[in-house]
Formats: structure tokens, C-alpha cells, sequence
């Protein structure tokens, strides 16, 4: 019988760019702010997990934060690093070996479109030299044939964009707080058909920590813990469909997204009908609508009905990406997982301000979906 | 011509197909793999016809390693050139990203008739794209 796990810190450094501060340091800035959250202190901590994909190793914030000698474990699972983190630092309470961990993530990337190396995602290297390897295209390419078989509007990708730069104009921790009207969003120049420019998160900086606790240690400091029902990070089955893909095969197959939200449901004893809060990966507008039927939301299609009635927004019947999700915050890889689970955390404590979905929200779920075919999610409870 | 953009990628002669692998599952396969992956795999013709699965434009240049017009020393934004891609679904083998050339980004649709072609793609090299069938009737015509 595993530990019940609660997050009783969380902190965050304010998405975007922030000049002439390193993605570590934006790193130390967050492990503070959840430390003061959770009223402790560095030495408190037991044991920590964390990374970036484009700002370096985490464990030499001990730099900074003290040379307490803590176990430090470095994780560089890609788009997985924050929900790796979460997952690992979970998984060391719940066995009992510790009672105080630290997941954190981080990230400061260059302006512009990712860029990969074919060899390292283990494909040739005509597939970048001719222009093949963009994560962008691939969401295009998902969202165009899901748009033709299921009947979505481009104006439903329009107000996916629209709804998120609504809800970062009320996020201090969003990096685009403007709002952007429809016509502008759908006028914009386009990056990839049908995706505007609006329509696209963009890389950033930012970084997230959570403290997470054993059940007897929350309660031993009267702590305002957020049970963890669930984490469940899933790569790919056979004849999926993922970013950086030459070839699909012609059998239709299974998806990441899929298994790992129904892993989560089951192992929380719950179903999508019992979540008050999501945060779905929308690193374009598109990934956010195909993510609500991927992970049990509405079926395929309904997605039209849903955007054009409002029932994502914040006080519709299922608020999705409340802080404005990657569309607002911008993508700093490594922070973006736990970002999604901040903001469940505080949509679950009361705390989300101008942003708080109405009534008392019990179970928050957070998505996140990344390169090479994976996807972590995490479903909180407010007991 | 130019040269390939890849020596293995399609085979020569005048009607050139794109290079796949034959699993021992019979499963096909593209690109073919290559290393202690390949073991076991046989190469293998794809079809030169297919139907298009999925597309979009690409609006931007992309960053290194992409190697086409706008990509050079002194080059930039101004000097790409737009163009489209897809998925293109070879029946009964695999579907294959490719790009789409000799169509208009609105006349492309789900199931759309294409065929195998080679086509320049910088100062130096030729790489492989599909195009409407009909667009090679309407030049033949």
C-alpha cells in the first residue's frame, strides 16, 4: 500500500521573457516561492527532481538554494520533463522512503520554431534538410484531417486562441495579457494551414516548483495540501500518429494521450464527468480541441458545439487551459507540465483570483503532450 | 538534375520509386532503416500513386537543418519559398510525409489522387514530392 502524495508548496516565475535571467535562476526564483508557500525552508527538503530541455542541469541550483547534500536527480525527458519530475518525486513519498520532495522545471529557449536534429529523434537527415521537421507542421498536418473527418470550423480553432488570450489578460503569471479579437486571430499571417499565427503557442522561459508531502508530514505542519489522486505518463503504441513521423502506417493505432488518460481515470476512481478544472496540452489551437476527445471529454466533433456555446470557458461546465494554457504562457518545455499542474493547484485551493472557476472545484486533470509521442497527466483531488 | 538528397531515398531509371522496407511481418515501412535496425528488413518499391491523407503550407523558413532557398550564407525570410506538404497514403503499404508540388493549397482534399515525382530542391540537389494526377494529365494534354 503506497503513501497518499499532496503538493502543499507551489511557486512560479512569471512566463515569457525575461531578459538577462537564466532559466535556472528563473528555476530558484520558483523553488523559493512554493517554499514560501508551503511555509519551510531549503534544508526541510529530503529529496529533489527536476530539469529543463534548453536550460541546463537542476541540481546545481544547490548552488543557490544551499549545499544541504539532498539527493538531486536531473531529469531530461524532452516535453515529459516536468511530468517526469512530478511523477519521480512522487513516487518517492508514496513509497515511504522520504516525506519532503521538490519537482521543479525550467526553460529559456531562442525566439522562433523549435528546431531538432534528425539523428537525435533517429531519422535521416534529408527529413530536416528539406524542411520536414517541424513540430508545427505535424500539428497542422493532425488538426487538418481531424478538421475534414469531424467537422470542425476554422472559426472553432479561432476561438480556442481567442478564450486563451482572454484568460491570460487575467493571469499574472501569462506572458500574453492582451486580448486578441476573432478577426484578428483568423485574419493573421498563416504559419501552417489551417493554423494562424495566432493560433500557435511560442517558445519562452518560465519555471514552476511544487513541494509535494506525505500525508503525516502535511498534517504534522498544518500544511494547505492538494491530494495527487493520480500521475500516469504514457509513450506511444504501435501505428500511432506523432510529431516527426516520415512514414504512419496505414493500420490505424493507438494514442499516448488515450492510454495515459485512461490509466489516470482509473487509478483516481474517477471519470472526465467528475473533473471541475483541465488544462489540456494546446500547443496549437487544434491540440486543444483533438485533446478534449483524446481525453474523454466529448467525442470527436462535439468540440464545435462546446467552443460555439462557451462550455470551456472559465464558468462554462468544464473550464479548459484557465490560465491561458501555452497559448498565453508561451512553451518553455521544461516548465510547461508543472505550470499545468500550478494552476490546478491554485483552481483547487481558492486561489486563482480574478481567474477562479465558481463553485468549489473537488478534482483538477492536466494534460501534457510532447515529442516523441508522449503524454503525462495528472489528476488532483481538494479533499 | 541536381543530385539526390539522399543516395538510397528513391531509386533511379525513368520511373523512380520512393524507398520503403519490407518488414519480416510484411509490414512496409518508410524511410527505410538503416543500421543494426535494418537488420532483416528488405528494401522495397513503394507505389508511385497514393491518395493524399493530410496537408498544410509551410509559411515560414524553417531554422537549420533545413537546406532550401533562404537557408544560404546572405540569405533570409525574403529569399524562401513557400510550399506544401502532406501525408500520402500508398495503398495497402504505408503513408509517406512528402511534399505537394504542382497544386493550389485550396484545390487539395482528402483522398485526392497523386503521383511520385522528383523536383529541385536547391542549387544542388533534387528531392521527391507527390503531385495531382490530374496536373500530369493537364501538362501531357
Amino acid at each position: 500500500m503506497s503513501e497518499n502524495v499532496y503538493i502543499i508548496g507551489a511557486g512560479i516565475h512569471p512566463f515569457g521573457r525575461t531578459d538577462g535571467r537564466s532559466g535556472r535562476e528563473q528555476g530558484v526564483h520558483a523553488v523559493r516561492e512554493a517554499l514560501g508557500d508551503a511555509g519551510l525552508e531549503w534544508p526541510d527538503i529530503e529529496c529533489a527532481y527536476g530539469g529543463s530541455a534548453a536550460a541546463g542541469n537542476a541540481d546545481i541550483m544547490v548552488n543557490e538554494l544551499g549545499l544541504t547534500s539532498l539527493p538531486f536527480t536531473n531529469v531530461a525527458n524532452g516535453c515529459a520533463t516536468g511530468g517526469s519530475a512530478l511523477a519521480a518525486s512522487q513516487q518517492a513519498i508514496a513509497s515511504g522512503m522520504y516525506d519532503l520532495a521538490l519537482a521543479v522545471g525550467f526553460d529559456k529557449h531562442p525566439r522562433g520554431a523549435f528546431n531538432a536534429k534528425p539523428a537525435d529523434y533517429g531519422l535521416p537527415e534529408w527529413y530536416g534538410q528539406t524542411g520536414m521537421m517541424l513540430t508545427t507542421q505535424f500539428f497542422a498536418l493532425k488538426i487538418q484531417r481531424y478538421m475534414q473527418l469531424h467537422g470542425i470550423s476554422r472559426t472553432t480553432l479561432g476561438r480556442v486562441a481567442e478564450k486563451a488570450f482572454r484568460n491570460g489578460t487575467i493571469t499574472p503569471h501569462a506572458w500574453r495579457r492582451s486580448p486578441v479579437d476573432l478577426d484578428t486571430i483568423m485574419n493573421a499571417p498563416m504559419i501552417n494551414d489551417p493554423l494562424t499565427k495566432y493560433m500557435f503557442c511560442s517558445p519562452a522561459e518560465g519555471a514552476v516548483a511544487l513541494i509535494l508531502a506525505s500525508e503525516k508530514k502535511m498534517r504534522e505542519l498544518g500544511a494547505d495540501g492538494v491530494k495527487i489522486r493520480a500521475v500516469s505518463v504514457k509513450t506511444r503504441p504501435p501505428n500511432s500518429f506523432e510529431v516527426f513521423q516520415a512514414g504512419i502506417s496505414i493500420e490505424e493505432g493507438g494514442k499516448p494521450t488515450v492510454l495515459a488518460s485512461k490509466a489516470a481515470f482509473e487509478k483516481a476512481g474517477v471519470g472526465p464527468e467528475d473533473i471541475s478544472v483541465a488544462q489540456l496540452q494546446d500547443t496549437e489551437s487544434g491540440a486543444e480541441i483533438m485533446h478534449m476527445a483524446e481525453n474523454g471529454f466529448c467525442k470527436d466533433g462535439d468540440q464545435e458545439e462546446w467552443l460555439a456555446n462557451g462550455w470551456t470557458e472559465i464558468g462554462g461546465k468544464l473550464p479548459v487551459n484557465t490560465d491561458g494554457g501555452c497559448l498565453a504562457c508561451g512553451e518553455p518545455v521544461g516548465a510547461s507540465g508543472l505550470r499545468q499542474i500550478y494552476e490546478n493547484v491554485a483552481q483547487l485551493r481558492q486561489r486563482a483570483g480574478e481567474r477562479q472557476v465558481p463553485g468549489k472545484p473537488r478534482f483538477g486533470y492536466s494534460h501534457v503532450y510532447g515529442a516523441p509521442g508522449l503524454s503525462g497527466v495528472a489528476i488532483l483531488e481538494r479533499e | 538534375m541536381g543530385q539526390k538528397i539522399d543516395p538510397n531515398l528513391w531509386s533511379d531509371g525513368p520511373e523512380p520509386h520512393l524507398m520503403g522496407g519490407k518488414l519480416p511481418s510484411g509490414e512496409v515501412v518508410f524511410p527505410m532503416p538503416v543500421g543494426d535496425a535494418a537488420e532483416g528488413v528488405e528494401p522495397y518499391k513503394l507505389s508511385r500513386r497514393g491518395k493524399l491523407w493530410s496537408w498544410t503550407s509551410q509559411g515560414f523558413l524553417p531554422k537549420e537543418p533545413y537546406e532550401g532557398p533562404g537557408s544560404g550564407p546572405g540569405e533570409g525570410p525574403p529569399d524562401f519559398q513557400p510550399f506544401l506538404l502532406g501525408y500520402v497514403e500508398l495503398p495497402g503499404e504505408v503513408i509517406v510525409e512528402s511534399r505537394i508540388v504542382d497544386a493550389r493549397l485550396e484545390d487539395l482534399h482528402l483522398g485526392m489522387e497523386l503521383e511520385f515525382c522528383i523536383v529541385p530542391f536547391n542549387m544542388t540537389h533534387d528531392t521527391f514530392a507527390f503531385r495531382p494526377v490530374a496536373a500530369i494529365e493537364s501538362k501531357a494534354a
